[in-house]
């Protein structure tokens, strides 16, 4: 059962509350119980047509030739959906805001990039039909080069998996292949670390697997407008990305959704419902498009696959004084929101613990396989799976235990970031401690007593001299060979590189608690209200 | 292609209808009869959520060929209420906290209903079993077993 | 177009029916081809059914047990003279699928599926067909071997060996997930004893291979000798030979490679 433990930080919290650690009753709850909750595909519409696709049976190939023609004479048919027919066939999730190119087309016209891709929508009468009419579509491949290994995409000859980016790697800010952290000279630490561990991980995708399969069906409204029952996770996210692909103001559509049966991120591609719509635009009629078990299986997002390497420099007495990365994300064929995925993860680099000395490289990668999305904590999920496996390697290699080790180098309140963000609210130690204590794991009392809200800052609050990447770079500076709670008081704040942003406006909102949140955009790098 | 009349009991009333060759029970009930309770998860038999009784027993609607169950009597989450009233089950459910994203509880609540029916008193390892072929991808079994131990320790006690 | 459902009273009608039209496939408890249908397989245009009662006769009275091939797993759960075959029926599936899937179908269920036909591999079975040209009874083996070409006809009935004792026969379903999962590797082993030694071994394992197979060069180290440590060694070194796993999502070839042994002698020694 869930447990407050409210004599931690108990002083930074007003236990007045009214619901947090009481007992709430869900508002879905009755409706759960008896099956009234309404789902996407819980709307019965008179005169239904059912949309499927035609897939790719080629991991990436020129297509030749799509013929219809037997396709179109197919009993049932009802319209035949090809990728001429959607308006603006070329999009990525996160040109909503501004980041990313358009690089994945509703429906493949010259190219397929992954097994599975959609090629052509059929409408027809009933399931059944549509699958006969799939049967009949003939697509003449050529098959190309497929890569499907992060590192083979980015050898120089690797065949170019989506033309938009061409070196199989998301561009951010237009120019740069990756994302780059860099914090002290962690070569120079792992030069002097009483000892170095590199160690390779390498995660698989995974599938959401909701109960509930993707899917949604579209209707033309009285008004000209079209009503669309969505199992989508992010329905503003959905309406903006259909409104673009459809080319229409986005309060042509009246999207209704919510319920979703299960998503944990896998629902917010919006896949079925722009074909869905343009099917209900095309026929005049209500369309229905949902995943079968299997589609959602092998062409579902998963979570994508990620490579990371981990080279760690740990001093005799169990302080790790460097940490560097490098990680490539699988994003499959394209876009999607891996690109995002990397973001996070160079911020959250090098964990919940305090280094003096970070570096860290994260790629997102283009490869044949079927691209991936988020899931669950994507980007930080795997790499924190790298991260603790790691400590508890070195814990081993210096004779430590594993959550006196963790303690010894956790980030506290005030320390220095490796994104230069000062720590705040920082509570490692204490899930350490409560851990050790649940699992009656004896940790000693130097531990059990320390605190994230003592020893943190002060010279963990100094940002370390940083040599800027070069092909000739200096040999690293003495001083850095000193770890961090022993840093020599002469080491400077780095100089800013630009010249300092202006001030923004005073807020005219009252100052925000000291625990209150601050937005903060990872895409962006900027603070928001 | 003419269509071929069915008729059964859905939870207590006699119902007939129409269907094409090859409808399953789920499409039958849903979109026939529209009772959307059972829901279409995978249609393979692997998740569990389009259960349903059939004279009592647990069957998956997805894989049931919708005429074969004519004069038979079909049970489903819509008919489980007692009137104005939650079923012991439902309450149970509802106060364990034992749905999330609610997808996966009609498939359960007739898992567990067909168990109690039978074993009004089953052991915890017997509810795993019972509920095994149903999937919550929530992952929120612990709750689901022990609002059906309640559901059975409230009735024993009755 | 629909797909056409017809009805017949005699399964040797029904078998006239599925062995003229090619798009035709016999329903059973439905667990494979309604889930064709729900997929999309429009190579399935006819559906085949029988209401005679002889699909669905258990006879458990003799050495050789006859099971109909309409018999439903938990039937056989039910059966108190089948408790040799509970273990295998109730590896199957969660209580649904034990309430539709029956014996007959189990026969074609492709890897990771088919556990129950694992057992009856073991258990010496020979499954009762009817084609266009009358009934024959197949030994299980020859029948799985060109199981891809046996669509046409349709199965009336299984009939195995009923084990001496309970020790005699041995199933164990490898999965993941607890309680339920597909298998990762099924093994079924029947081991008579004659004057101490075993006589007649058959072990069957299931995704070992495209289809179920007997573990003959495990079979031949059993054969003729006491079950002991040494015995079980040799046959649990031997369980990999002849055998060709693949990769599927629950397991690795090479996993099942290396687990085969282990989990054999696990069997043939009583442990858990």
């Amino acid at each position: 059962m869930l447990e407050l433990r409210k004599d931690i930080f108990a002083d930074e919290r007003d236990d007045n509350l009214k619901e947090i650690g009481k007992g709430t009753q869900r508002q879905d709850m009755l409706g759960h119980v008896t099956g009234t909750s309404s789902y996407f595909n819980d709307h019965q519409l008179q005169g239904m047509l059912h949309l499927k696709v035609v897939r790719s049976t080629e991991a990436h190939a020129r297509l030749r030739l799509i013929d219809t023609t037997e396709a179109e004479r197919s009993a049932g048919v009802r319209r035949i959906i090809r990728g001429s027919d959607v308006p603006r066939n070329l999009n990525t999730l996160l040109s909503l805001i501004n980041f990313g190119k358009d690089d994945e087309p509703s429906l493949a016209v010259d190219k397929v990039r992954y097994k599975g891709e959609p090629i052509v929508a059929i409408v027809a009468d009933s399931e059944r039909e549509a699958f006969e009419a799939i049967a009949k579509v003939k697509v003449d491949y050529e098959p190309l080069p497929a890569v499907f290994d992060v590192e083979d995409a980015l050898k120089p000859g690797a065949p170019v998996v989506n033309e938009t980016y061409p070196r199989n790697t998301f561009t951010y800010h237009e120019t740069y292949d990756h994302q780059k952290l860099r914090f002290g000279d962690a070569d120079a630490a792992l030069a002097t670390a009483d000892h170095v561990l590199e160690q390779r991980y390498q995660m698989s995708p995974i599938e959401h697997a909701p109960t509930e399969t993707n899917g949604a069906i579209a209707a033309p409204d009285t008004n000209g407008r079209y009503v669309v029952y969505t199992s989508t996770q992010a329905l503003f996210f959905s309406v903006d990305t259909c409104a673009k692909i459809l080319d229409v103001p986005s309060n042509t559509f009246h999207f209704i959704g919510g319920t979703v049966g299960g998503g944990f991120g896998g629902k917010v591609d919006t896949l079925t419902e722009p074909l869905a719509i343009l099917g209900a635009m095309l026929t005049g009629r209500p369309v229905r498009y949902v995943f079968g078990r299997e589609e959602e299986m092998q062409y579902g997002p998963p979570r994508g696959a990620e490579r990371i390497y981990v080279k760690d420099g740990v001093m005799r007495d169990g302080r790790v004084v460097a940490r560097k990365i490098r990680a490539y994300f699988d994003s499959g064929a394209y876009t999607r929101l891996s690109s995002y995925a990397a973001v996070k993860c160079a911020a959250h680099l090098p964990g919940p613990y305090t280094i003096p000395n970070v570096y860290g490289d994260v790629y997102c990668v283009f490869t044949n396989r079927t691209p991936a999305t988020a899931m669950r904590g994507f980007g930080v999920t795997a790499m924190d799976f790298a991260i603790e496996c790691q400590m508890d390697k070195l814990a081993n290699l210096v004779g430590m235990d594993p959550m006196e080790f963790r303690i010894l180098n956790a980030y506290r309140d005030g320390d220095m970031k490796a994104h230069r963000r000062e720590a705040k609210n920082t509570a490692l130690i204490e899930c350490v401690q409560v851990a050790a204590e649940k699992a009656k794991w004896p940790i000693r009392d130097e531990f059990r007593r320390a605190s994230s809200r003592k020893d943190g800052g002060g010279s963990r609050a100094v940002i370390p001299p940083t040599p800027t990447d070069s092909h000739a770079r200096p040999p690293a500076p003495a001083q850095q060979r000193t770890s961090y709670d022993r840093l020599p008081p002469t080491v400077t704040r780095e100089p800013p590189r630009d010249p300092p942003p202006p001030a923004p406006p005073p807020s005219p909102r009252p100052a925000a608690p000291s625990h209150g949140a601050t937005r903060f955009s990872s895409v962006f790098g900027t603070r928001r209200r | 292609m003419p269509k071929i009349p069915v008729q059964f009991r859905h939870n207590g009333r006699d119902v007939a209808i129409f269907v094409d060759g090859g409808t399953n029970l789920l499409v039958a009930l849903r979109e026939l009869i529209g009772d959307m309770t059972p829901k279409f998860g995978c249609g393979q038999g692997g998740c569990g959520t389009c259960s349903v009784l059939i004279d009592g027993e647990l069957h998956l609607s997805c894989l049931t060929l919708a005429e074969t169950v004519a004069g038979r009597s079909i049970e489903t989450l819509d008919g489980m209420k007692q009137g104005p009233n939650l079923h012991p089950l439902q309450r149970a459910f509802a106060d364990h906290f034992a749905a999330q994203c609610g997808y996966c509880t009609p498939g359960m609540l007739m898992a567990a209903k067909a168990l109690l029916d039978r074993n009004p008193a089953p052991s915890r390892a017997e509810i795993v079993e019972a509920i095994s072929g149903n999937i919550c991808r929530c992952t929120g079994y612990e709750p689901i077993i022990n609002a059906i131990l309640a559901a059975a320790g409230g009735r024993a006690s009755a | 177009m629909a797909v056409i459902v017809k009805t017949f009273a005699s399964a040797s009608e029904a078998a006239g029916a599925l062995s003229s039209d090619r798009g035709a496939r016999y329903l059973g408890g439905g667990t494979l081809v309604m889930r064709a249908l729900n997929e999309g397989d429009v190579s399935v245009s006819t559906v085949v059914r029988a209401s005679d009662q002889a699909l669905t006769r258990i006879d458990a009275s003799g050495p050789r047990v006859l099971l109909g091939a309409g018999v439903t797993f938990a039937r056989i759960l039910a059966e108190r003279d089948l408790a040799f075959l509970h273990a295998p029926a109730r590896s199957i599936g969660g209580p649904a699928v034990r309430n539709m899937g029956t014996v007959g179908g189990n026969l074609f269920a492709p890897t990771p599926y088919g556990d129950f036909t694992v057992a009856l591999l073991a258990l010496e079975a020979t499954v009762a067909v009817q084609g266009g040209f009358g009934s024959r009874d197949i030994p299980i083996e020859e029948f799985l071997q060109a199981r891809d070409r046996q669509a046409g006809t349709l199965v009336l009935s299984v009939s195995c060996t009923r084990p001496a004792s309970s020790e005699a026969f041995r199933y164990r379903k490898i999965a993941r997930i607890k309680p339920k999962g597909g298998s990762v590797i099924t093994i079924a082993a029947h081991l008579p004893i004659s004057g101490g030694r075993i006589a007649g071994a058959r072990i069957a394992f299931g995704s070992m291979a495209p289809t179920q197979i007997r573990a003959r060069a495990a079979e031949r180290a059993l054969e003729g000798r006491s079950l002991d440590v040494g015995t079980i060694a040799a046959a649990a070194s031997a369980a990999g030979e002849g055998t060709s796993p693949a990769d599927n999502a629950l397991g690795s070839a090479w996993y099942r490679r290396e687990i085969v042994g282990v989990h054999l002698r696990r069997l043939l020694s009583g442990q858990e």
